[in-house]
């Protein structure tokens, strides 16, 4: 099961079941919802911001293994980037989930790489994606929460 | 573990397996009218676990639907040539044949509908909008399915009525005495499924309609998960309305029938307004048309209709006792198989049972569950089944759920076994 074993890397389970900055995050500047109504998987991510940088961010909540997964390596990949380092994380990201990513850019996405194998499960996008969505609403200024369905 | 033993009760006494046939009822030659079940996903030959969703059809469904766009396709009940009349008595027929699958008492009492979800519809508001008002109470189930909740919801906020709701056994059966309280003077209806889909419970609706009745209170039976598994007859159960989808009963999708009481039906306004519903029309005054037509405006889904007649002739001809008790075995067998897999935990174990396993394995999330085993080839669903109220009750998001037809066989229940055990490999 070659293909089962690219979504289900080891990276992705072993953050599954211990999830990183898994907590609520006291002095939070941002705080936003991530919801997925059709399968009930439900995020909270929590950010402190300082300017442009993204001093820490945390998340709570539950999920599948890839979207929990997700949240707890992008929690890690972005805590010092700044803003606009996020967004453009958030869009190479949608695109190496999607199949849009071409080769030379998945290289540059370091740990983030090890979600690839979830374009080839189109229903499982909406997985990936969950807390990126939400970050990207967090950092638009909304906290009314996103839902991905 | 309480859940385990309340497993072992269910399928004690019952045969071992595992067996592809018993006497009169060949599960192989009954795979062989299915041309869905002859395919293979991802290399492997299909196990279709997801009847409850929607059920594959058979060849002679298929057949029905093509004769009728190759050679009858017209409108009914206003053509004066033959396509228009052999399409009109084919539909016709449709009726006749689902009137005497229901045991109605006759074919005016039978409305054909979308689906389950219209028919609650039709009679939240026909029924509830003339019926039911401010202070009225309506009594449903903790394990409704979203369909037979909204509409009720949308019924109160439109007339100020209030819902009752019956609650439920850790074991997922519904808690009699309970709805015995809920029931009075300000009861204006009763509401409840007959099997439910995401536990898979039957409920004893012949014995709650026993009950309401003695109120006066009208009872509507959700029959989308009961139709395909149990006979049903609705005179026997006291239905005042059954509701069921053909696409569960082996018929296209788009189809269904709403079995009401005529004088219930006779006393309700139309559904909507259209074409067909009508007697005669002018700006002044318009009057209606005879049941059931009075509920069927616009042009209904002749093809799809004519189609489930031609599933009820399948049925009729396997014959449901022998569908019925093949089903029965086989869910026994998938509820010992399944629940002595370490680490699964079976949500829903009432004594009576029909089609249905809703599962979780340790706490790995039932959508991984479904992505793994599909990869094996073999479909079920995961997620909380449009029964929200029921994953809340259980204090889970979400379940993976196998469920049942007659063409299932028991090769295919150790499939499921084995692609459990897959997922608690990757998973380890």
């Amino acid at each position: 099961m070659p293909n089962l074993r690219e979504l289900y890397q080891e990276l992705i389970l072993e953050h599954s079941k211990h999830p990183r900055n898994y907590r609520v995050l006291e002095g939070a500047t941002h705080t936003v919802e991530g919801f997925n109504p059709l399968c009930g998987d439900h995020f909270t991510i929590y950010l402190e911001t300082d300017g442009e940088v993204i001093r820490n961010i945390t998340f709570q909540g539950s999920g599948c293994a890839i979207s929990k997964s997700s949240a707890s390596v992008m929690t890690q990949v972005l805590k010092g980037k700044t803003k606009a380092e996020a967004e453009n994380l958030f869009h190479r990201f949608h695109d190496l989930v999607t199949g849009k990513a071409r080769d030379n850019s998945v290289e540059a996405l370091g740990k983030l790489a090890v979600f690839s194998g979830v374009s080839e499960f189109p229903v499982r996008v909406k997985c990936a994606t969950l807390a990126w969505h939400a970050l990207h609403e967090a950092l638009a200024g909304k906290s009314a929460g996103v839902t991905t369905e | 573990m309480a859940t385990n033993l309340a497993n072992r009760e269910f399928s004690e006494g019952l045969p071992a397996g595992p067996a592809t046939a018993r006497a009169g009822f060949d599960v192989q030659k009954v795979r062989a009218d299915f041309p869905a079940l002859q395919q293979t996903v991802h290399g492997w030959p299909l196990v279709y676990l997801d009847n409850a969703a929607t059920a594959q059809k058979p060849r002679s469904v298929i057949h029905a639907l093509e004769q009728f766009y190759c050679e009858d396709c017209s409108n009914i009940h206003r053509g004066v040539h033959e396509l228009s009349e052999r399409a009109t008595e084919c539909y016709e027929c449709s009726r006749g044949k689902v009137q005497r699958w229901l045991n109605a008492r006759e074919a005016a009492e039978i409305v054909f509908v979308r689906g389950t979800t219209e028919a609650i519809n039709l009679v939240a508001y026909a029924y509830g909008h003339k019926f039911i008002s401010a202070g009225d109470e309506v009594i449903i189930s903790a394990m409704e399915h979203h369909s037979n909740i909204v509409p009720w919801q949308l019924l109160g906020d439109a007339t100020g009525a209030k819902l009752r709701v019956i609650p439920m056994t850790d074991s997922g059966e519904l808690r009699l005495e309970e709805y015995e309280k809920l029931l009075g003077p300000k009861t204006k209806l009763v509401a409840v499924a007959h099997v439910s889909n995401a536990l898979g419970t039957v409920n004893p609706v012949k014995q709650m309609v026993a009950m309401a009745h003695r109120y006066g209170v009208p009872v509507l039976i959700d029959g989308a998960q009961a139709a395909p598994h149990i006979k049903v007859d609705v005179q026997e159960l006291g239905a005042d309305f059954y509701a069921f989808s053909g696409h569960k009963l082996y018929a296209p999708t788009g189809t269904g029938v709403l079995y009401g009481r005529r004088e219930l039906l006779d006393k309700m306004p139309p559904y909507q307004g259209g074409g067909d519903m009508i007697s005669s029309v002018s700006f002044e005054r318009t009057t209606y048309n005879r049941l059931p037509y009075k509920f069927e405006a616009g042009t209904p889904n002749i093809a799809g209709v004519i189609g489930l007649g031609a599933a009820i002739d399948y049925l009729e001809k396997l014959g449901m006792e022998n569908t019925a008790a093949y089903e029965r075995e086989l869910l026994a067998y998938a509820h010992r198989r399944i629940s002595a897999i370490p680490g699964v935990r079976i949500i829903g174990t009432a004594a009576q049972k029909a089609g249905v396993i809703s599962f979780l394995i340790g706490d790995i999330h039932p959508h991984d569950i479904g992505t793994i085993l599909d990869q094996e080839g073999i479909a079920i669903r995961a997620g909380h089944h449009c029964a929200q109220p029921v994953m809340a009750r259980f204090g889970i998001p979400a379940t993976a759920r196998a469920s049942f037809a007659f063409y299932n066989t028991y090769a295919e229940v150790d499939r499921l076994a084995e692609g459990i055990e897959k997922v608690r490999e990757v998973f380890a």
